[in-house]
């Protein structure tokens, strides 16, 4: 079983999985190992990362030096293909034109979806993060614990290779032992931020990102993942063995086409479709669930995008993990006159409660890092370390003015030169040109340094999506309207960010390219740009108000589950896949178990 | 993001508004082959003239000359990218082809007042007689505002186009984009230079 075309579905599947990303590989592989017949509908085009990984590519090769365009908002080079914040043909509105009442949507087209893209960085939550409400009175508490999804942290970890270091801070767990790869290490400008930012109390520990620092133990892991199950190990085995370490180059943002970083398409899919259990339907953009009258979800209606054709296809289960506003949509847009807000919707919490990570940034000059000898920092292409949210006693005890945390991410060193990178050039030297200018950029090039909060945003009424009632998609599908705010909360958060990297840039005797904004709402990135958005569809502990129990499965509709960020009923500041994936992996074995039982 | 991460990257969010359209066919579109290389007037037609290219060629040359490491930014064809920029059909390309190009006007004519020739005949002090009053991130004087706009933005360009060269990554020492065994980060000698040896 393999990329099929429309014409050999199969009049029925066990299960049918929309979306083919972190959520909707994650279930699919889990469930095809196991000997689920599994139909993956992709709404973009397949996509084959061994052959179109622009590995080593140099900017000159790039029309535009590779500079970012509508076309490529993160660059020539980045994976994604047909999207970005905008997707030709596919529009979202947004209720309010106001300054921070506006939601931008980033999504992509292809086989993997953000997966291919993504910055890997995979945090667990701790502790805290499930029990938010509990902790602080504010959002929701999860109704699983640490507990629940530490065993599922690891397995994935132990799947899709992490590297990183077991420090032992509060609420940042520790993997089991042997599970996380050996992290990089830290670059000069990461080296320096970790000496003075000790004088500011700042811990700035190994990063966990997604990306092989060594090959997969192909030996243990796979009897560690598929106990009593022979066949899953040495297709896994095979998988793993198919997969290089990182070799030190090469953006991650473009895909791997080594396999050494974690993406869908080269991690997930492949052991699936070798199982002979899973097909993959690209180009399947699916705008409705087919309902039974007893209330049971029959199958998905979609429309095949080569012919424009809408088709249907039939399962015992449906999962949507097609990102979690496009989940949200698909449940919405499933209107009959016996759920007329909407499938699953009895709560009338689908869509509500949409959150992002906050996002502010600062960056600066740092004199001890000019005239470095040349040395080759490409690494991992992405951060090294980071810093992970250090003030929980401070902020417990209510003396920061904002109620959940942030960590912060790096951008350093001498990294292959691209439009911007002798732009603030003229901030420093005042503006040259000649013999001076060409013995500037010597000079000064790798001696900028970002920094980038990420943090919490707590849910609120105000930020949620529904239904535009005008405008439709170029299938005739209606699409979402977003409604945004942030609270005060996210907004203080924002400029003690600033002022923190303001605060570590001065420790490290460099220069502030900005003033830190005292005004949060100027520090703030729009929501969804950190494209972190998760909730719509939050699960809980009772059908009234919540839309999925603790296994991602509807209350309203069981055989319909909900694998991808939208079950998320907080979004602590670790980034949100590793979690996306760990539930989708605790929800898939949930579905074996019925399905055994004979209840699904 | 962001992104992504996302993983922390430098995006010009100011050149294309969160919700501005993609540009609908006439760039290189949402799924161009990654794979292939790419030189200026693949995806869209040029704009230079010339006279104009020649000025950019020369003007590319003043800003990033040849010295002892590397060849100038006009030797390395910077003029040709920068009329590839200049001519893009993406927003805020209009406002830089703009610039650019009334600047070059700009430069002809002041060239001829205070020299009598175009800016391609000046000799070499002449030349930068004029850039000396527009390269600076303070402006005097009223009149140079706007000519200083342009040749802060040129230059931007073309250390844009320059060290993305491959001569232009070696000049400034970028070591990467090879693969590696083992990742060792900083070296001693590197260490030691910030005191952390």
């Amino acid at each position: 079983m393999p990329h099929i075309s429309a014409k050999d579905l199969k009049s029925n599947y066990d299960v049918i999985v929309v979306g083919s990303g972190a959520g909707g590989g994650q279930t699919a592989y889990t469930l095809a190992m196991e000997g689920v017949k599994v139909l993956m509908l992709e709404a973009g085009r397949n996509y084959d990362p061994a052959s179109e990984t622009p590995m080593f590519q140099e900017n000159f090769r790039a029309p535009l030096r590779g500079a970012s365009t509508p076309d490529k908002p993160f660059g020539f080079y980045d994976a994604t293909v047909d999207g970005g914040w905008q997707v030709p043909g596919e529009p979202y509105t947004n209720a309010s034109s106001e300054p921070g009442r506006k939601f931008e949507w980033w999504r992509s087209r292809m086989l993997g979806g953000r997966t291919n893209h993504w910055g890997r960085i995979s945090l667990r939550n701790g502790p805290y993060d499930f029990k938010p409400y509990s902790r602080d009175g504010l959002g929701f508490d999860w109704p699983i614990n640490y507990e629940d999804l530490a065993e599922y942290y690891d397995r994935v970890e132990m799947l899709i290779g992490v590297y990183g270091s077991n420090e032992g801070l509060e609420n940042t767990p520790n993997s089991s032992p042997g599970v996380l790869q050996p992290p990089p290490k830290a670059r000069a400008g990461e080296v320096f931020t970790r000496h003075h930012g000790r004088k500011l109390g700042l811990p700035v520990i190994p990063i966990h990102r997604a990306v092989l620092s060594t090959r997969l133990d192909s030996k243990t892991i796979p009897a560690k993942l598929h106990p009593r199950n022979p066949r899953a190990q040495s297709i896994l085995a095979q998988a793993m063995d198919e997969r290089a370490a990182c070799f030190w180059a090469t953006p991650c943002g473009r895909g791997c086409s080594i396999k050494a970083n974690y993406q869908s398409t080269t991690v997930h899919l492949p052991p699936a479709l070798a199982t002979g259990n899973l097909d993959i339907l690209s180009d399947a953009m699916v705008s409705e669930l087919i309902m039974s009258d007893a209330g049971k979800a029959t199958g998905v209606k979609f429309i095949e995008r080569k012919s424009r054709q809408e088709m249907q296809v039939k399962a015992r289960i449906v999962v949507l993990s097609a990102s979690a506003c496009e989940s949200v949509r698909v449940l919405l847009n499933s209107k009959s006159a016996r759920y007329p807000n909407g499938v699953a919707n009895s709560s009338g919490k689908v869509g509500k409660y949409i959150m992002d990570t906050v996002g502010a940034r600062l960056s600066g000059q740092i004199p001890a890092l000019e005239n470095l000898p040349a040395h080759n920092e490409d690494g991992a292409g992405g951060g090294h370390v980071y810093v992970p949210w250090w003030l929980y006693r401070e902020q417990h005890a209510g003396k920061l003015g904002f109620a959940r945390g942030y960590h912060i991410e790096f951008t350093s060193g001498r990294q292959m030169p691209g439009m911007g990178t002798f732009s603030p050039l003229d901030w420093i030297n005042g503006g040259r040109y000649g013999r001076a200018f060409k013995e500037d950029a010597r000079r000064y090039y790798g001696s900028f340094i970002g920094y980038a909060g990420r943090g919490e945003m707590i849910p609120n009424e105000d930020s949620f999506c529904e239904i535009d009632p005008v405008v439709r998609d170029k299938w005739g599908i209606p699409v979402l309207r977003f409604h945004w705010k942030w609270s005060e909360h996210e907004n203080r958060q924002a400029a003690h960010m600033q002022q923190t990297f303001a605060d570590l840039i001065s420790a490290m005797g460099g220069r502030v390219r900005s003033a830190p904004e005292k005004d949060g709402s100027k520090a703030i990135e729009p929501g969804g740009s950190i494209i972190h958005e998760v909730g719509g569809a939050i699960m809980g502990s009772t059908a009234r108000n919540s839309v999925t129990n603790q296994w991602c499965q509807t209350w309203d509709v069981k055989n319909l589950f909900l694998t991808d960020g939208a079950p998320f009923c907080s979004n602590a500041d670790k980034n949100p896949t590793l979690t996306i994936m760990a539930l989708a992996w605790r929800s898939a074995d949930y579905m074996l178990e019925e399905m055994r039982k004979g209840n699904l | 993001m962001l992104a992504g991460t996302a993983t922390v990257m430098v995006i010009d969010r100011a050149t294309f508004a969160q919700s501005s359209p993609v540009s609908g066919g006439k760039g290189y579109g949402t799924d161009p082959d990654l794979i292939k290389e790419y030189k200026p007037g693949d995806f869209w037609p040029l704009t230079f003239t010339d006279h104009q290219r020649r000025t950019a060629t020369m003007l590319c040359s003043v800003i990033i000359p040849a010295d002892e490491r590397s060849p100038s930014a006009g030797e390395l064809l910077v003029q040709d990218f920068i009329d590839e920029w200049i001519s893009a059909p993406y927003p805020g390309h209009d406002r830089d082809r703009e610039r650019i190009l009334s600047g070059l006007v700009w430069l002809d004519g002041e060239s001829k007042t205070r020299f009598g020739r175009v800016f391609i005949e000046l000799k070499e002090g002449q030349q930068s007689a004029i850039c000396d009053d527009i390269c600076r991130e303070e402006v005097k004087q009223p009149e140079w505002v706007e000519p200083s706009r342009f040749f802060k933005r040129f230059r931007d360009l073309t250390a844009g186009g320059f060290y993305t060269t491959r001569e232009g990554m070696l000049d400034v020492g970028y070591v990467g984009n090879v693969p590696l065994a083992t990742f060792e980060g900083p070296g001693p000698e590197v260490l030691a230079k910030l005191g952390l040896a």
